[in-house]
């Protein structure tokens, strides 16, 4: 039997609840909508269990700065943001990246550079995946409920830990604010953490400044030998109703979740439609997807941006000759009903 | 009497990669002889910018990260949030704390954190190739002010009154010289044993020499760093 929480949770509480339970012991955070209450929320958790830190801090470079200093010390640490401040993490995330941090930060996506679209947005997947001047070396998860907020908020803990690569959790605030029971059974082993300064007898050196490209390349053929060796493992989907499809949805996040719906709905009424949810839009879950386009005649790629996920998409489905069929709406959601008048025969 | 080398120092990375006659060698040199006699070489973690003082990335043998320009006080804030036992030294040069990285100062100090932040004002962006800085004094010619600082970007920027003017009262802020390497140490000393036994926020800014940028022999990089005295005043502020 399932044991629920016992109240309904909004999307950020659920993060907070999901960090804690893998394993998260730090954070540091700058206010802004609407990631705001996974600040809020950390803090009020804070209050009774002393050994959590936190830091507001005098803006979201220093929050990131401030994570990557306590992971030096083996401190499961993480920021949550939000459009403007995710723009400037990338200067942490950058670092993190390159010297192999175990950056984590859930990033409540917002249409546009300044305020105002808070609501329905998909417009941080090209920061996630490859903001920065590194290779996008980032590991990135999208939620598409509450539940999942609360699940992978846990999990990308443990996938920074063993990896070693940044890895970002996307929401949005449609997602952030939504209520709903959420299910606290889903079993999290937190992995052990360790001192990235290790205090030992022989000092640690950590830089990312280098004497010549030559060196820099180097670290890099690395870093990209383990993230290429690991992608596979990393990256999660799900399908649904997919088994005898003519076509497929795919998207990711909320926009999952309405199209998921919409299956449901098509098929009541006879449409051979199934859909393809990326757990992780990077590294994508590319060997059953490029399965199912073998099998499949069309793919309706479907997003609230202005085809970020879609790029990630085609790139790595190149050689495939389905037809795809891009749906963007950037920095707007989707409906269930909307999704089936966009893709009507 | 002292070793030629403090004992905190890394031999391994020696002869270092600081030009010949860099003040950053001789502010080094006393960080490390302060290390040495107040014993904690084991207890520091030492936080390093980007600019000229990223050179000093392998310069002790204690634990130490190199961080991003004008970041380093954030990262060791969180680092010693954290690991409250051990001490942490975040070294910068004037750029990268007086600018870029002005607000993170301000604000560590405001919070009292407790951490030490070194400083080190050369009054030019050196490893660039001396571009203006906050601290550069007004009529002073760098590749950025050709004619001499205009009078209308403001006077050298005094960073330790800036900082003493948020900072906790009990923080220690200070400023020394290269001109004087007895000081120097001592004031070192003393804002670290401000971290280390009070658990304060502790500040020092070094008025330092770059004979490179500053096209300057020994003799007259000595006169000018003397000069950089008269407008800004040392000790405790």
């Amino acid at each position: 039997m399932t044991k629920k929480h016992s109240k309904l949770v909004t999307g950020n509480q659920a993060a907070v609840l999901g960090a804690l339970a893998g394993g998260a012991e730090a954070m540091f955070g700058y206010p802004i909508t609407p990631a705001t209450e996974i600040l809020q929320g950390w803090i009020e958790k804070a209050q009774s269990d002393k050994s959590l830190h936190f830091l507001q801090t005098e803006d979201e470079t220093s929050a990131g700065f401030a994570v990557c200093g306590a992971l030096l010390n083996g401190t499961k640490a993480f920021t949550a943001s939000a459009g403007p401040g995710h723009v400037l993490m990338q200067d942490p995330v950058s670092m993190a990246e390159n010297v192999r941090l175990p950056f984590v930060g859930i990033m409540m996506q917002r249409g546009g550079p300044s305020t105002g679209t808070v609501n329905f947005s998909q417009q941080e997947v090209n920061l996630a995946s490859f903001g920065g001047n590194g290779e996008g070396l980032r590991i990135v998860y999208s939620a598409s409920t509450v539940q999942e907020m609360y699940d992978l908020s846990a999990k990308i803990f443990n996938t920074a830990w063993k990896y070693m690569f940044p890895t970002f959790l996307l929401g949005d605030g449609y997602i952030g604010k939504m209520e709903s029971e959420i299910g606290l059974t889903k079993k999290v082993n937190p992995i052990s953490s360790k001192k990235l300064l290790r205090e030992q007898k022989t000092p640690t050196h950590l830089k990312n400044c280098y004497s010549s490209e030559e060196e820099l390349a180097e670290i890099l053929k690395e870093n990209i030998y383990e993230w290429n060796k690991n992608k596979s493992v990393i990256a999660e989907s799900e399908k649904y109703r997919t088994e005898d499809a003519k076509e497929i949805i795919v998207a990711h996040g909320l926009v999952a979740s309405a199209a998921k719906e919409a299956v449901d709905m098509m098929r009541n009424h006879g449409r051979k439609i199934g859909l393809f949810r990326a757990i992780t839009v990077h590294p994508l879950d590319t060997l059953p997807l490029s399965n199912l386009a073998k099998k499949v005649k069309r793919i309706h790629l479907i997003e609230a941006s202005q085809n970020q996920f879609s790029r990630i998409v085609k790139y790595e489905l190149y050689g495939e000759t389905t037809d795809i069929v891009e749906h963007s709406k950037p920095a707007e959601g989707f409906s269930p009903s909307e999704i089936i008048d966009l893709i009507r025969d | 009497m002292d070793q030629i080398m403090p004992t905190s120092w890394y031999a391994k990375s020696k002869p270092h990669f600081f030009c010949g006659g860099c003040g950053h060698g001789i502010t080094l040199k006393q960080l490390g002889y302060a290390i040495d006699d107040l014993k904690i070489q084991e207890d520091i973690v030492f936080g390093i910018d980007i600019g000229c003082s990223l050179l000093a990335w392998d310069f002790f043998a204690c634990d130490t990260i190199q961080t991003h320009h004008g970041r380093t006080t954030p990262v060791m804030v969180g680092y010693k949030m954290t690991k409250p036992s051990k001490i942490a030294l975040a070294y910068m040069g004037d750029g990268g704390g007086y600018a870029i990285g002005l607000q993170s100062l301000l604000h560590a100090a405001f919070r009292n954190d407790p951490i030490t932040a070194i400083l080190v004002n050369n009054e030019n962006y050196a490893m660039t190739g001396g571009q203006m800085a906050p601290t550069t004094e007004s009529g002073v010619k760098t590749t950025t002010s050709p004619n001499g600082k205009p009078i209308e970007f403001g006077p050298g920027f005094k960073g330790p009154e800036t900082v003493r003017g948020v900072a906790n009262k009990d923080a220690y802020v200070a400023r020394a010289s290269v001109s004087n390497p007895v000081v120097l140490r001592n004031t070192l000393k003393k804002a670290i044993e401000t971290q280390a036994e009070k658990n304060n926020f502790s500040f020092v800014e070094i008025l330092s020499v770059c004979p490179t940028n500053w096209k300057t022999s020994a003799k007259e990089s000595l006169e000018r760093v003397k000069d950089m005295e008269k407008y800004y005043p040392l000790g405790e502020i």
